[in-house]
């Protein structure tokens, strides 16, 4: 069966993010981008799952600038077999991401579609549910176990209070967890690899989208700064000091 | 100005996170409507009636609910909503799973973890882990939002006496099925719910030790327990201990953080609490620059130490 795997351009999870001084959003110049976290265990889940033979072949897809060719070159090197670029320059909400995602499905079909449950520079945790809404798909979001049987697919999904594990008739959606799986490197040959593997470009137009977002951001501010604390150096201090200056013990 | 409110439960009990959320609908100000999606929930439906601020209750009651699954509830959320300017959840794992799926039936955009509410079309809302804070403006016909729990104070639980209606009306898509559920049972408060939280990271060594260390102080102190996703992803506790960006949200009166060096990951989780305190054998250790108190030690002396003194 096919696999569609969505990964997204982000600043890698490693940056401190500072926020512009006119307040207009994040400070993104010669910051370090990377394949968003959660996206990379999608890739890897269909590299696991193509290595089992369950999946004949993994097609990556990507909405946002040219530069996140790199993001789908990555997603290559570690094993997809091709890549679909949705160019735009302009901002994206979930919701747009989703009807692109479902565009790219109708073309695509594939039977499996994996994204990671959130991106980490908005932490929207949308398009997965929205793009299930939208196909009329079943969803396993939030999964930490995946396992295909037949024309279905059993996913555990990590919810408040322990584990569920529902099943899907397919095609159907999941939503990575950090704990689905650990992510390989990707070895040089297979990069020198992945640069000859087929990407196309594509515009959110070729999908019948407009880019953009219906909820306009009015401002980004850095978050309250909480007041330096102290150091005690005894147990006995800390223990004053959380009953008669904080109060709450 | 008709708000309607997604009910989180098991069945059996109201999920206080739902208080948080009408107490963040009453902000926004207007009429409370709360639904009750189960089976066999008439229980959480008597007690979402007695909820303070509720108008009234709607429970679907019905075996496709029974397990809250997405396919089938959100395309009952998603009729029932073309009545209401608003749908507002709790940021739970479930109102996270649902809400999206209604805002795209609905075909609007959506907003997850509402911090603030500014005014009845603009919100506030945490990205990039916390490190920055985004005022978002919604003009979608129906606003459609989770809530962060931690960030609204609750409404009372008792003093409301809505009418609770039925909804006849039952969604099953079909394609999906639930298997089976395997739920941690705890003795302590829920981690979200708790007023003092005790979490210990990588520098515990063992989820023996964890144990041996941090249980003790959670039992003297009534706290919760928590951990770092170094902690989880080690097998020393169930990964529904994680506090942080990808894990929990909480915002107690006191919390305690055991030989956990803080990445902005565990931050972006707990750094709302009033009273920050970190135990760690590292001077330089990162979660000292939000602690407002920090003791650099052996954990391993200085918890007991800790626990006969209090």
């Amino acid at each position: 069966m096919k696999a569609l795997v969505a990964v997204k351009r982000v600043v890698d999870a490693n940056v401190k993010v500072r926020v512009k001084p006119d307040n207009s959003g994040v400070d993104l110049t010669n910051v370090k981008m990377s394949i968003n976290p959660f996206c990379e265990i999608a890739v890897e889940e269909a590299v696991r799952l193509k290595e089992k033979g369950t999946v004949s072949e993994i097609v990556v897809v990507s909405v946002g600038p040219k530069e996140a060719q790199e993001q789908i070159r990555s997603a290559m090197a570690l094993g997809a077999d091709r890549g679909i670029l949705v160019e735009t320059t302009d901002e994206i909400g979930a919701l747009e991401v989703a009807k692109i995602l479902k565009g790219v499905v109708e073309a695509e079909k594939p039977e499996l579609i994996l994204l990671g449950k959130q991106a980490i520079d908005d932490d929207s945790n949308q398009v997965g549910q929205m793009l299930g809404a939208l196909l009329g798909a079943g969803q396993g979001t939030f999964a930490s176990e995946v396992k295909v049987d037949g024309g279905k697919v059993q996913v555990t999904r990590e919810v408040d209070g322990g584990l569920q594990t529902v099943e899907l008739a397919l095609p159907a959606i999941i939503t990575t967890d950090l704990r689905l799986n650990e992510p390989r490197y990707a070895a040089l040959p297979n990069i020198m690899k992945a640069r000859k593997k087929p990407l196309d470009t594509k515009s959110p137009a070729d999908y019948g989208v407009t880019a953009g977002t219906k909820l306009k951001t009015v401002k980004v501010e850095a978050p309250a700064e909480r007041k330096a604390g102290v150091q005690v150096k005894s147990v006995d201090e800390l223990v004053e000091k959380l009953k008669n200056e904080a109060k709450v013990i | 100005m008709s708000i309607l409110v997604i009910a989180d439960h098991n069945n059996q009990v109201l999920n206080g996170a739902t208080l948080n959320v009408v107490a963040a609908a009453q902000k926004i100000g207007g009429d409370i409507t709360v639904l009750v999606a189960g089976s066999g929930a008439q229980a959480v439906a008597d007690a979402a009636a007695k909820v303070a601020g509720v108008s009234k209750v709607l429970l679907a009651d019905n075996a496709a609910y029974a397990n809250q699954l997405a396919e089938n509830v959100a395309a009952l959320v998603a009729d029932l909503a073309k009545g209401y300017k608003y749908v507002l959840a709790a940021s739970t794992t479930t109102g996270k799973n649902i809400l999206p799926r209604v805002a795209a039936l609905l075909d609007v955009s959506m907003i997850t973890d509402i911090i603030s509410v500014e005014s009845a079309n603009t919100f506030k809302r945490p990205i990039y882990a916390g490190n920055a804070i985004a005022t978002v403006q919604s003009d979608e016909a129906i606003i459609v939002g989770t809530v962060r729990g931690t960030a609204f104070d609750p409404v009372a639980a008792e003093g409301g006496s809505a009418a609770v209606e039925a909804v006849s009306e039952a969604k099953d898509a079909g394609i999906s099925t639930f298997v089976n559920e395997e739920i941690v049972k705890l003795d302590r408060p829920e981690l979200t719910a708790a007023r003092i939280v005790v979490s210990g990271g990588r520098g515990v060594g063992s989820g023996e030790n964890y144990h041996k260390v941090l249980d003790p102080l959670a039992d003297k102190l009534g706290a919760a327990q928590g951990a770092s996703r170094a902690a989880v992803d080690a097998g020393f506790v169930p990964n529904d201990f994680q506090v942080g960006q990808t894990g929990k949200i909480v915002a107690p009166d006191l919390y305690v953080a055991v030989g956990i060096s803080g990445a902005i990951q565990h931050l972006a989780g707990m750094k709302d609490s009033k009273v920050i305190v970190a135990i760690n054998k590292d001077e330089e250790a990162p979660i000292n620059s939000v602690a407002d108190y920090w003791l650099v030690g052996d954990l391993n002396t200085v918890v007991p130490e800790l626990v006969s003194k209090l």
